[in-house]
């Protein structure tokens, strides 16, 4: 056996090569991701501002956020956005995956046509929602009114609730392709002559469903909705491009109006304290779907069969 | 070869297994339960982009007159939406610039996964597990709570307004995901292998580069493309790090600088809009399969 020098040591032992090897990734994940999330954390204490570092000042600023009632709003909004959002998401999801899943002509196109919603940079949907939406000439009111179904345009944008549903619906049109399309990846590795069987038993369609593809189908279905929710709940791109939450303040959520306190009006402190609570709602949701709905035999992908 | 052969005589037995009972529906059931349906929702999915191909070269007089002409059509197209984007305003230099981070970003996040994941497949040294777990869960953090601390970091380091910052941001999005998809890719390769190439007195580099790597192309064209995809579609770090004009990406240069008081804005900011998707579906038309198999994989793994 070679004797090896210090430096042949360190190229050929396992763990060190190992720390060779991770060295690119912990620098991006330490400098800019665990960093800052403790930063996050540090300001949201303190009373810094843009330019100017803070001095800690305890809870003040989330003693602030408890009377502010523009904070609650946008708390509820996020909650509302978030539960209704995933609900429809995943019902509309599940329903698409099981049409595409069926035989039919032209599939392979059908379904990469699809997911092209998910594709397009939000950003740039939500532009083309916005025309779609807009009060003067939004093709919705027109059709509406050409059926002689209302007389005036609606003012989708315009009205609190008419706009917390129509950035609701711009959000399920985004998030629909992405639960279908890996549903569906779940779905094609549900064996056919499992559905076989079950019709010569005498299973109706529903209870086919119900006994054959969804117990089967429950831990991707908790993977992707641990993921929908995760992004609905700390989504900003489409709330910024469509309303800026407006009007009145009616479409924040935590993260909008964190951005909007933080950079835009330079309350970095408060900022980060609200951009800091939504961290318990987050842990609660992964909570949640995690432990609520998986299974943990697959986990490791032996036993999905 | 007889391994492809197998595999498509085990997809052409599913395929007709899966056909397996359609033959049970007649023709009207099936245009109720499945056609009408699909067709709806398809429908809706797909109209926003009819609607900005459309209005992105429908003349301005017709943008506003929705009484003379129907809104569902155009009559004479133009390009002067296209044309006053591209040569009135930075648009190019947007699009450049979202290109050159997404790129820049992408590589350096697919060379630092490839290492990482191989060493927690491959090398096995203490704690890998842990590091594997930690790694899926900074997937987990979104960037709608780190914006405002790393807006001081990036302070601190003195790269604000710098492509450079979000070429160095970018990878925290992608390194969690592309390592786990890679790590799977791994996984597959089988170790005898390597176990020849170590013998054969290979270090860890060359089987890395000249084994393992060539074998988990598909792997890295699925991490590269949808990596690339969601740098184009980052917008909250770009919206915050970068101030001044000419340095921001199409998302974010269309939302703050496209949009004005101005009645007739609708025709470039959807040209705009179409122009910055283009690219992006132009790549997934070529690579569905990858993309759907990266999207898949790191749900699935």
């Amino acid at each position: 056996m070679k004797e090896l020098t210090p430096w042949g040591r360190l190229m050929v032992n396992r763990n060190w090569l190992a720390i060779w090897f991770m060295l690119p990734a912990a620098f991006f994940l330490l400098m800019f991701l665990a960093w800052p999330l403790i930063l996050g954390v540090w300001l949201s204490f303190t009373d810094a501002r843009l330019a100017r570092p803070g001095v800690f000042i305890g809870l003040e600023n989330y003693e602030w956020l408890l009377d502010d009632s523009v904070f609650w709003l946008s708390v509820f909004n996020t909650l509302l956005y978030t539960i209704v959002a995933s609900i429809v998401k995943f019902a509309v999801g599940l329903y698409l995956a099981l049409l595409l899943n069926r035989h039919m002509p032209f599939k392979a196109i059908i379904r990469s046509v699809v997911l092209i919603p998910f594709i397009v940079p939000t950003v740039l949907s939500a532009i083309a929602f916005w025309w779609i939406y807009d009060s003067q000439f939004s093709i919705i009111s027109w059709s509406l009114k050409q059926m002689g179904l209302i007389n005036q345009n609606i003012n989708f944008l315009g009205d609190g609730n008419w706009a917390r549903g129509s950035l609701i619906f711009a959000n399920i049109w985004r998030g629909v392709p992405f639960v279908a399309i890996t549903l569906l990846a779940g779905l094609q590795t549900v064996s056919p002559s499992l559905y076989e069987a079950a019709t010569l038993d005498g299973a109706s369609a529903w209870q086919r469903f119900r006994y054959v593809t969804y117990p089967l189908l429950t831990p991707i279905i908790a993977v992707v909705m641990t993921f929908s929710v995760l992004f609905t709940f700390t989504d900003f791109q489409l709330i910024w491009a469509m309303t800026r939450g407006g009007p009145a303040n009616a479409t924040h959520l935590m993260a909008t109006l964190s951005y909007s306190r933080g950079i835009l009006s330079g309350q970095l402190g408060e900022g980060a304290a609200i951009a800091t609570s939504m961290i318990p709602f987050l842990l609660a949701a992964i909570m949640f779907s995690w432990f609520g709905l998986q299974r943990r035999k697959w986990q490791h992908g032996e036993n999905n069969e | 070869m007889s391994d492809a052969v197998a595999k498509a005589a085990a997809t052409e037995a599913q395929s007709d297994a899966r056909e397996g009972m359609s033959y049970l529906e007649s023709i009207p059931m099936r245009l109720v339960t499945l056609w009408l349906p699909l067709g709806l929702i398809m429908l809706i999915l797909l109209f926003p982009f009819y609607w900005m191909v459309l209005t992105s070269v429908k003349p301005n007089a017709q943008l506003i007159d929705m009484t003379t002409y129907n809104p569902f059509w155009v009559v004479s197209p133009t390009l002067e939406h296209i044309k006053r984007l591209l040569f009135e305003t930075e648009y190019p230099r947007w699009l450049w610039n979202t290109m050159y981070v997404a790129f820049a970003s992408t590589m350096l996040s697919i060379f630092a996964s490839v290492l990482a994941a191989y060493a927690i497949v491959r090398l096995r040294f203490r704690g890998a597990q842990m590091i594997g777990g930690a790694i899926f869960m900074a997937y987990l953090i979104p960037p709608s709570i780190l914006f405002i601390p790393l807006a001081s970091v990036i302070h601190f380091y003195g790269l604000f307004d710098s492509p450079l910052a979000l070429i160095l941001v970018y990878p925290t999005i992608l390194i969690p995901f592309s390592t786990w998809l890679l790590m799977g890719y791994f996984k597959t390769i089988p170790f005898e292998l390597e176990e020849c190439a170590l013998i054969d007195g290979a270090s860890r580099w060359q089987i890395l580069t000249r084994i393992v790597l060539p074998l988990a192309i598909p792997g890295l064209i699925s991490a590269f493309i949808f990596s690339f995809t969601l740098c184009w579609n980052e917008f909250i770090y770009a919206l915050t790090l970068i101030s001044s004009v000419q340095n921001r990406t199409v998302p974010v240069a269309i939302v703050s600088e496209l949009v004005d008081g101005d009645v007739y804005r609708w025709g470039s900011l959807m040209a705009g809009a179409m122009l910055g998707s283009l690219p992006l579906v132009i790549l997934y038309a070529f690579f569905v399969e990858h993309y759907v198999s990266a999207m898949t994989g790191a749900v699935k793994e």
